[in-house]
């Protein structure tokens, strides 16, 4: 039986304040492949925290999370920035694209850091922008686009490398209906190609689209 | 990460503010101009006095001879440096305190209301003298060994001094009298390069001196050739007074080498302060100016690390932005410099001269205080956690 993707186990998140803020309590969650999930959630129910705990972004304070059957909470910053850049791409509310860089630089940006070779990475880039149905815009600045097609170039992005986990956090926060159904569908469409999706919403719109849901109130995560 | 990805990136994040990376780069580049026109000009001035030292300082030398129980240069002793490759012309002379004011009379008295007594230096001298003083006989001639030998009482008088003492032809051979005793006036010296103050003395030959205190050598003036004066400084001494030449004192021109370094270190230590100062204010500028790029940049540095970027990645990025902006300022500052050098010598028509290694090792300096100021940016970059740039 092949391992899940993510398998967390007893996650606890707290922080250092008088008492201590518990922000994740003890959460297990498993997701396997090409599983499409979206934690839903209030502010301040823990989602970003959550998040940046699959993401490897910041450390629990116990608990176990296998990703792709990697123990991560006893490796090392470098070996977690290795296996982020590797296995996990992000997909943000804001975007995050570098304003100054073409559609096709920032695309090609998300392999600058691995260990994939540069050669062929402008080929892979365009094939992820096709993938998001951005190949017409390549040489086209963020600013000079609309908030869908910003957002599918930071899908693409995400795409290069073919990482194991798509992770979202509010990605159509910042979008409007039509685009929105754009980029869901583009989920759904990755979906059955076989990539593991983790949404962060707290849009019911976005989170009827996917496969699973779970919801995330006060630290405490449960299946819905 | 390729080091072509990282220069791309950083090239990258410095063209995408290029008006804020271009005033960055200009404190950098006043520094670097500052430090090219202070070196470039001092060199170059240095030379030029160099070039302006005239013959006469640079190929004169006098050594002078103390007083000892016994003497330690005798007259004859002077034909020994004359010998020396290099020398061109040397004399003796013998001056004492008590011959410094003496009354001299001439016996051309013409006119009962004019005075005719003159106090005048009287000094001694070996036959070489016109020579040695650069200068040459108006009227007559100077004495020779011939006089010296038969102890002739006979006398040069200076251009002045012989205008003093009313004498201006010597066809009549005039005689000056020095105290009671009576000499020949058997020569005019004038035009004198070297010694002008001579033009007031009267000049006796060595034994004829002796009755006024001027029988010992006290000084001997030696002419050279160019580029020799500091070898015959050195050899001298030994020559006029071997086993004794520590004793003697030797009065060199400056060396050339030795001037235009002095040149070069008043100006350098004056404008490279400046420079210097420039530089660090340059330095400060990019390090102030990088840490607020930085700052503005926290989102792009948590996007760069959830995309896999180490913190060395992040340090290495802003490290090279800031060396590459150093870089840039250091070569504008240095091709900056040599132009002001170049349009200050057309202007003052001197020869420009400059160390071509400045050309390499400015914009290195350049670099180095770009690299420098990014450190701490880089740090902060680096420190930044992926969960806080992202937030």
């Amino acid at each position: 039986m092949p391992e899940p993707v993510i398998l967390l186990d007893d996650l606890t998140r707290e922080f250092p304040a008088d008492p201590p803020v518990r922000a994740l309590s003890a959460v297990s969650l498993r997701v396997e492949r090409s599983d499409y999930v979206a934690v839903v959630g209030p502010s301040g129910s823990g989602k970003s925290t959550l998040l940046n705990m699959l993401g490897l972004l910041d450390r629990p304070s116990g608990g176990s999370y296998r990703l792709d059957g990697i123990e991560t909470t006893t490796l090392d910053d470098g070996a977690r920035t290795t296996i982020r850049g590797s296995r996990i791409g992000f997909v943000f509310q804001s975007f995050h694209l570098l304003p100054h860089r073409s559609v096709l630089e920032n695309v090609m940006l998300a392999e600058v850091y691995g260990a994939a070779p540069r050669a062929g990475r402008r080929d892979r880039a365009m094939r992820a922008l096709e993938r998001v149905r951005l190949s017409h815009r390549v040489g086209f600045l963020p600013g000079t686009m609309s908030g869908g097609e910003r957002q599918r170039a930071a899908i693409a992005r995400a795409l290069m490398g073919e990482p194991s986990l798509l992770l979202c956090d509010e990605p159509t926060g910042n979008l409007d209906s039509r685009n929105t159904d754009a980029v869901l569908d583009l989920f759904d469409e990755l979906r059955a190609q076989g990539m593991t999706i983790v949404v962060i919403t707290h849009e019911s719109d976005v989170s009827d689209r996917a496969g699973r849901r779970v919801r995330i109130t006060d630290g405490t995560l449960t299946e819905e | 990460m390729h080091p072509r990805d990282l220069l791309n990136e950083a090239v990258a994040g410095l063209l995408a503010r290029p008006v804020r990376s271009a005033l960055t780069t200009l404190g950098t580049v006043l520094g670097i101009t500052t430090l090219v026109v202070t070196l470039g000009v001092a060199a170059t001035a240095g030379d030029q006095i160099v070039g302006r030292f005239d013959e006469l300082t640079a190929t004169s030398l006098t050594v002078e001879v103390p007083e000892h129980p016994f003497p330690l240069v005798e007259w004859a002793d002077v034909s020994r440096v004359t010998r020396l490759r290099g020398v061109v012309s040397a004399a003796a002379l013998a001056e004492s305190e008590q011959s410094a004011n003496l009354v001299v009379r001439s016996n051309d008295v013409v006119d009962p209301a004019r005075v005719t007594d003159q106090t005048l230096t009287v000094l001694s001298s070996s036959p070489g003298l016109p020579a040695a003083v650069k200068g040459r006989m108006i009227e007559g001639r100077y004495f020779d060994a011939g006089h010296i030998a038969r102890g002739d009482k006979v006398v040069v008088l200076g251009r002045h001094a012989a205008e003093l003492l009313g004498i201006t032809r010597l066809t009549r051979a005039p005689a000056v009298f020095i105290g009671t005793q009576a000499y020949t006036v058997i020569g005019v010296l004038g035009d004198l390069e070297r010694e002008k103050s001579l033009a007031s003395a009267v000049i006796l030959p060595p034994a004829a001196g002796a009755r006024y205190g001027l029988g010992t050598v006290t000084r001997v003036l030696v002419n050279t050739g160019l580029g020799a004066a500091e070898l015959i400084a050195e050899q001298a001494p030994t020559a006029l007074s071997p086993g004794n030449e520590a004793l003697l004192q030797v009065i060199a021109p400056p060396s050339p080498t030795r001037a235009r370094d002095a040149v070069e270190g008043d100006v350098n230590a004056l404008f490279l302060i400046l420079g210097l100062v420039s530089l660090v204010v340059g330095a400060v500028g990019i390090a102030n100016v990088t840490l607020v790029t930085v700052m503005e940049r926290i989102a792009e540095i948590g996007l760069r690390r959830a995309l896999g970027a180490a913190r060395r990645h992040v340090a290495a990025q802003f490290l090279l932005e800031s060396t590459l902006t150093g870089l840039t300022g250091g070569v504008i500052g240095a091709s900056g410099g040599i132009v002001v050098i170049v349009v200050v010598c057309a202007v003052k028509q001197w020869t420009p001269v400059m160390d071509v290694r400045l050309a390499v090792l400015a914009p290195v300096a350049g670099a180095v205080v770009g690299l420098l100021a990014g450190l701490y940016p880089a740090l902060r970059a680096a420190r930044m956690e992926p969960v806080n740039a992202l937030r």
